[in-house]
């Protein structure tokens, strides 16, 4: 008897320090609580006429949740101080890189920040679908009207009701040049599609390949062609068919999107044009995505279509500036007057339902914000704001000047990133996947077909 | 979470194991005699037994029950995700790409470890020789790919381009245009077949070395005065006597082959028609959001590695009943 005693309990012990085992050697991770600095005891202090309007909210706290994390923590803070002084209000932020993964566990566990950062129309639409957002205030609605183009307000709505503010942009459909090559033959940088095709057969015809290109990115292989056909749907299809299109409304082998990407081939198809500095057209699909537009540097091809992060890519010493070794241009519209550009951006959407955080709300989307955003510099300066003040972008990096001319264009037509709002078994998948192909031989037709039939039913 | 905790909860973790192994011990020590022998084995028994079926039998057969959903997980849709395996062009490359692996990477590598051990058997610098081919098996799979990469790399023949890829340069010094060895298929399949033969060969020529030297050198010399030449030594004596080697190292490497996974995702991320069903299982599950389909593909995996493992088990069984 006491020795089936022993046993059992002895079994239980092994199996419990077994358990713990496990739990202690998954641990836990801590998110870094960071408060903002600022004093809300001040009364009226000198330069806060423009944040009247917010009214007093001493004492009050609105927490901020984002993935945006060293070293533009610091810029969005210091955007954030003024607010802080002036309403006496405490912003605090939680800067933590895993945010698109935590947002939704934290949404399903009822953990939600005062306001979260979304970097993904998707996922704001998401989000918004748990049924925990709040939406925008009319103020802050009022502010968006007057400031943003109605594009942007359209990707913080949902069902047709507005939630979240923008807050900053990227642009990507951009053309990088090499200046001094351009001063050297005399070229222009071309306004139309049509022009752009022009300049392309000139320089090809003095036996130069103007394009290069490189789509290989591990097991994203192929994602850059997808920007190429969005960047094509957008110019000669236009936004509207571009949403439908997205939304999986129109076919995606389609006329409109056939048509896109066959523009699209007539670049990245024709081995007269492609691929400068490494090979034939195939090459492409064997040259990674950073390598993509270096040979630019070595004279061996003229574009590179890559998005603003590019800038980045530059090996040591290349000046990138409209005088430079390397700047880029807006990669033009079907006429001149037509400004659709791709990009991405980011959302304040709130989940409570209190007068500081509309207050907050409707003071990012201010042109105050946009103004301190770009007087910041570093990655924080391109802002959608139409009334934002272009001079306080002086100390912003060129290419950000550039995004902020195009962004804030009153014709300028946004559009994200359309694969990243498709099903990702189109996506993250078949639309690479079957883009490569297309580029190692396959027709447009037989590639948009595919696409098509792998569209989740 | 920074390094010091993460090494603060690494041992942790340690001395949690270090104590309940310690318990365990502490408790098997205290039975003795035929009965006391049993719960010892229990003790032993019960948390491998219990960490084997909440780590491995239960997520197996969830992954099967899984594989008869769609991909959402929500609605029931019977076979139809093994149909798609097996009907939709691009699923079929998949299972032709893994049957050629399967095929070929066992045997080649196999062969080339075998034919190398009995070269170098006896000979003055075995050491050295041994060590160099059995370096890859050093690398890891990922390793590999990379190093194979850059001798696969691709660069036009026009001037003002150095090629970057060992293997184009060659081609170029015979005079040859460069090729894309990594796009066009189906040879593509075949390159990065290569890449995993360079690794196995180390292993296998390790195993049937040791193999070969266990032979009696009695039977050696009795086969010699019978006048059996060079090949009649390898066909008659050496191969029999290393039969159950042979067989281990063909299905060792047989079973690693079937679920080969980093070189293919290294090297060309499945794409140009190089996927194999290891590499199409991760993309459908994780990234394309198809669960189903993901799981039917592991069940097939599982499926497909079993008779191997019955065998190999099978043969180890009865050469020990020898």
């Amino acid at each position: 008897m006491t020795a089936r005693n022993h046993r059992r309990r002895g079994l239980s012990l092994a199996g419990m320090a077994a358990l713990a085992l496990f739990a202690s050697a998954c641990g836990g991770s801590s998110a870094d609580n960071d408060t903002a600095g600022g004093d809300p005891s001040k009364a009226p202090v000198a330069g806060c006429e423009e944040y009247t309007q917010y009214g007093d909210l001493s004492g009050k706290t609105v927490t901020v949740y984002t993935g945006i994390v060293t070293p533009e923590d610091a810029q969005l803070k210091a955007t954030w101080a003024p607010f802080e002084k002036c309403t006496g209000a405490t912003i605090k932020g939680e800067f933590d890189k895993t945010f698109e993964a935590q947002i939704l566990v934290r949404a399903k566990a009822g953990n939600l920040p005062d306001i979260a950062i979304v970097p993904q129309p998707g996922l704001l639409q998401t989000l918004v679908k748990t049924g925990k957002a709040v939406a925008a205030d009319q103020a802050t609605t009022d502010m968006v009207d007057k400031n943003f183009s109605a594009s942007w307000k359209g990707y913080g709505s949902v069902d047709g009701k507005f939630y979240a503010p923008p807050q900053n942009a990227s642009m990507k459909s951009l053309v990088w040049y090499s200046p001094k090559e351009f001063t050297e033959k005399g070229y222009k940088v071309p306004t139309t599609l049509d022009e752009l095709m022009t300049l392309t057969e000139t320089i090809a015809k003095t036996g130069k390949k103007p394009w290069c290109a490189g789509i290989a990115s591990g097991e994203a292989t192929g994602w850059p062609v997808t920007d190429w056909m969005e960047d094509f749907m957008l110019r000669t299809a236009g936004p509207e068919a571009y949403d439908k299109w997205v939304n999986h409304e129109i076919p995606f082998n389609g006329p409109e999107s056939t048509a896109a990407l066959e523009e699209a081939g007539k670049y990245l198809k024709n081995s007269k044009f492609v691929n400068g500095g490494y090979g034939d057209v195939k090459s492409i699909a064997s040259t990674t995505f950073q390598d993509g537009g270096l040979p630019i540097l070595k004279g061996n091809c003229s574009f590179h279509r890559q998005a603003s992060f590019y800038a980045a890519n530059w090996p040591k010493g290349t000046t990138v500036a409209p005088d430079g070794d390397i700047f880029a241009f807006y990669l033009p519209g079907k006429a001149a007057t037509d400004k659709p550009v791709l990009g991405g951006g980011e959302f304040m959407l709130g989940f409570r339902d209190a007068p500081e955080v509309h207050a907050f709300q409707a003071y990012v989307a201010s042109a105050t914000w946009a103004n301190l955003a770009e007087q910041g510099g570093g990655g924080r300066c391109a802002t959608p704001n139409k009334n934002a003040d272009p001079a306080k972008a002086a100390g912003c990096s060129d290419i950000d000047k550039l995004a902020i001319s195009v962004l804030q264009d009153p014709n300028a037509v946004f559009r994200f990133d359309g694969s990243d709002a498709m099903p990702s078994a189109v996506g993250a998948n078949s639309f690479w996947k079957q883009a490569t192909n297309w580029i190692t031989g396959q027709s447009t037709k037989d590639t948009v077909d595919k696409i098509e039939a792998s569209w989740p039913k | 979470m920074d390094t010091t905790h993460k090494f603060i909860t690494m041992f942790e973790a340690i001395g949690l194991f270090v104590a309940v192994v310690g318990v365990i011990l502490f408790l098997a020590s205290r039975f003795s005699g035929r009965k006391g022998d049993r719960i010892v084995a229990l003790a032993f028994l019960l948390p491998t037994v219990l960490l084997i079926s909440v780590g491995l039998v239960y997520p197996g057969l969830k992954t099967i029950y899984q594989s008869f959903y769609n991909a959402a997980g929500d609605a029931f849709i019977g076979f139809d995700n093994y149909s798609t395996i097996f009907g939709d062009s691009d699923q079929r490359t998949v299972l032709r790409n893994t049957v050629l692996w399967v095929v070929i990477t066992p045997f080649i590598a196999t062969a080339v470890g075998l034919l190398y051990a009995i070269l170098v058997d006896k000979a003055r610098v075995e050491a050295l020789a041994k060590a160099l081919i059995f370096l890859p098996m050093a690398i890891s799979f990922v390793g590999a790919g990379i190093i194979w990469k850059f001798v696969y790399a691709f660069r036009p023949d026009q001037p003002g381009i150095e090629q970057i890829g060992l293997l184009n340069q060659i081609l170029m010094w015979f005079g040859m245009a460069p090729k894309q060895f990594l796009i066009d298929t189906p040879l593509n399949t075949i390159f990065l077949i290569v890449v995993m033969i360079w690794i196995q060969a180390g292993f296998a020529m390790t195993v049937l070395s040791a193999a070969i030297k266990a032979i009696p050198e009695d039977i050696v010399e009795a086969a010699r005065l019978d006048g059996v030449r060079a090949w009649g030594m390898f066909r008659y004596v050496t191969v029999p006597s290393i039969r159950p080697a042979l067989i281990v190292v063909l299905t060792t490497i047989g079973i690693g082959t079937l679920k080969v996974f980093d070189i293919v995702r290294t090297m060309t991320g499945g794409n140009f028609d190089t996927s194999v069903v290891a590499n199409e299982f991760y993309s459908q599950s994780f990234r394309s959001g198809n669960q189903g389909l993901g799981a039917a593909l592991a069940t097939l995996l599982f499926i497909l590695v079993v008779p191997i493992v019955a065998y190999n088990v099978r043969q180890l069984r009865s050469s020990d009943e020898r």
